[in-house]
């Protein structure tokens, strides 16, 4: 005997979706309340810190300590920092990347290196800081410079790096590696050839990551590196310098009778360079993406 | 007699780790001519033909006893090199697996790996040209040799992946179910291929399609749990085999 009637809803059937939609509104309302805090940031940033922004702000050098005058000095030393911090982390964790991907076995000491590079990357910056104090200011004799704050930015760094090269180059199809072995082709003309061109994206993911983080740390350098007041030009790695987020910091909480908008301003253009290299990145990650096929 | 051999196994086996796959395989594969390799999945098919170039090594894991000789030289000995045996035993794989770079960076891959130094534009179409000829592919793709090897169709591909061993002039082919990933046209078109480059090239090739080792080969390998059953020409194979496992897998009773 069928027990069809019909095919209206059932009241199971009503409280089951009135439940979903509930839930499908609670954490749409949830979403959208975390986009305030971002909005409300650039927002006020934007609303208190242009009219604080002129070409005198960018190309002059500070006045009063940073209440007056411009963040010139602090821009370079920042482009410089950064700088410093790509071009050791960058060819140290893509070697790092492609050793562990590449040639390394798995076994325990492979496993162990591993779970170095995620503990190395939850480090606190302050705790970086301090390493790079001991290694390179005093052990190494680098003295309180760029170079030093350079080398602690990478190391604190490099973990990124590692990992962000490491899952693209693991990204790319076995097929292509047993092609390449198959003819004859040595692992490293493998990765040269093959790997690495293909890989692209994820290396540009590392610089990223480290442009964003560099440019924005103040703990690692301010040990190391970085002065509250400097206005003259970095001329060599040994200088020590001004870099923008010690300076958001000092304009913020170290000076006296500063113009309301000119800590704002500071972090504006903060911001702004960091959004800057995203987006170039992203946008030549795109070009890579679109490139490859398969 | 030993220069018409193309491979000699003698009494090879072979582990993955402490996984017995191969249990002293004899196999004379005869030069010049098309050899299938049948038999149900996981009898060593594909084992034996990856011991051939070596390239079971990667793995890491991989211990052999036994020999096996590409054209009388044992591989591996302790002279030889992987990867110029590589360089003379080329490999086709089920899936086709060009590289993502032009067809005719492609076709010269193997050739810059082992020439050494750059090879000059003249000497480089020249051996394009003759080596998409012989996979009957140069007409089709003279015309856009700097696009991309992945965006041709599979049965073009599966040709390029031939094509692109051939300027390292290699004497043995292997070719590991190369039209399972193919519709039954392109699978034509490649077994029509192969009927083609037989006699230019020693040609050993695995395949789980009956029909296509009874049509494109020449003399016929049946292997069961790791052991050569049985190995006699094609058509003395299927029309009066000379093992009762080799009938019964022959008939569709197994595997």
């Amino acid at each position: 005997m069928s027990s069809f009637d019909g095919f209206s809803s059932t009241p199971l059937e009503q409280r089951n979706n009135s439940v979903q939609q509930l839930v499908r509104l609670l954490f749409l309302t949830i979403t959208l309340l975390l986009l305030i805090p971002a909005v409300a940031t650039i927002v006020v940033l934007i609303v208190e810190g242009a009219p604080g922004l002129s070409l005198e702000f960018f190309l002059d050098k500070p006045r009063q300590n940073g209440a007056a005058g411009g963040i010139a000095p602090a821009l370079v030393g920042t482009v410089w920092l950064t700088a410093g911090a790509l071009l050791f982390a960058l060819p140290l964790g893509v070697a790092a990347a492609i050793y562990l991907s590449e040639y390394a076995k798995d076994n325990w000491l492979t496993r162990a290196i591993n779970v170095a590079i995620v503990n190395l990357a939850g480090v606190p910056s302050i705790v970086h800081a301090l390493f790079g104090v001991g290694a390179f200011v005093h052990f190494m004799q680098f003295g309180k410079s760029i170079l030093a704050a350079s080398c602690t930015l990478a190391v604190m760094t490099l973990p990124v790096v590692i990992v962000a090269t490491r899952e693209s180059l693991q990204a790319v199809p076995k097929a292509f590696r047993e092609a390449c072995w198959n003819m004859g082709a040595t692992r490293w003309q493998t990765i040269w050839k093959v790997v690495l061109p293909n890989s692209g994206s994820g290396i540009l993911t590392g610089l990223i990551l480290v442009v964003s983080r560099a440019v924005g740390e103040t703990a690692p350098i301010m040990f190391t590196g970085a002065v509250f007041l400097r206005a003259l030009y970095p001329s060599g790695v040994f200088d020590k310098t001004m870099a923008l987020s010690l300076h958001l910091f000092n304009v913020s909480t170290q000076v006296n009778d500063v113009p309301r908008h000119v800590p704002f301003a500071v972090a504006l253009t903060l911001i702004g360079v960091v959004l800057a290299m995203n987006a170039a990145a992203i946008a030549l990650r795109m070009r890579l993406r679109g490139r490859k096929k398969w | 007699m030993a220069e018409h051999l193309a491979i000699e196994a003698q009494s090879l086996n072979l582990w993955y780790g402490t996984f017995q796959a191969l249990f002293e395989v004899d196999l004379q594969v005869r030069a010049g001519i098309v050899t299938a390799l049948i038999g149900p999945s996981g009898c060593g098919k594909s084992t034996f033909l990856r011991s051939c170039n070596r390239i079971n090594e990667r793995l890491g894991y991989v211990s052999t006893t036994g020999t096996i000789k590409v054209l009388g030289q044992d591989v591996y000995g302790e002279q030889v090199s992987a990867i110029q045996v590589r360089r003379h035993v080329g490999m086709v794989f089920q899936r086709p697996n060009p590289l993502p770079l032009s067809i005719r960076d492609n076709v010269l891959f193997g050739h810059r790996l082992h020439s050494g130094k750059r090879v000059n534009k003249a000497d480089g179409d020249a051996l394009v040209e003759e080596a998409l000829r012989q996979v009957l592919l140069w007409d089709r793709v003279k015309d856009r040799l700097d696009h991309k090897a992945t965006g041709l169709s599979l049965e073009e591909q599966q040709k390029l992946c031939i094509a692109r061993l051939l300027p390292t002039k290699p004497s043995v082919l292997l070719m590991d179910e190369p039209c399972s990933a193919l519709d039954p046209e392109a699978t034509a078109a490649v077994e029509d291929l192969i009927w083609t480059l037989r006699g230019k090239y020693s040609i050993l090739i695995v395949t789980h399609n009956m029909a296509q080792a009874r049509r494109a080969s020449d003399e016929c390998v049946f292997m069961l749990m790791g052991r050569v059953v049985e190995h006699s020409a094609t058509e003395e194979m299927f029309v009066a085999p000379k093992q009762q496992e080799t009938a019964d897998y022959i008939e569709g009773r197994f595997g």
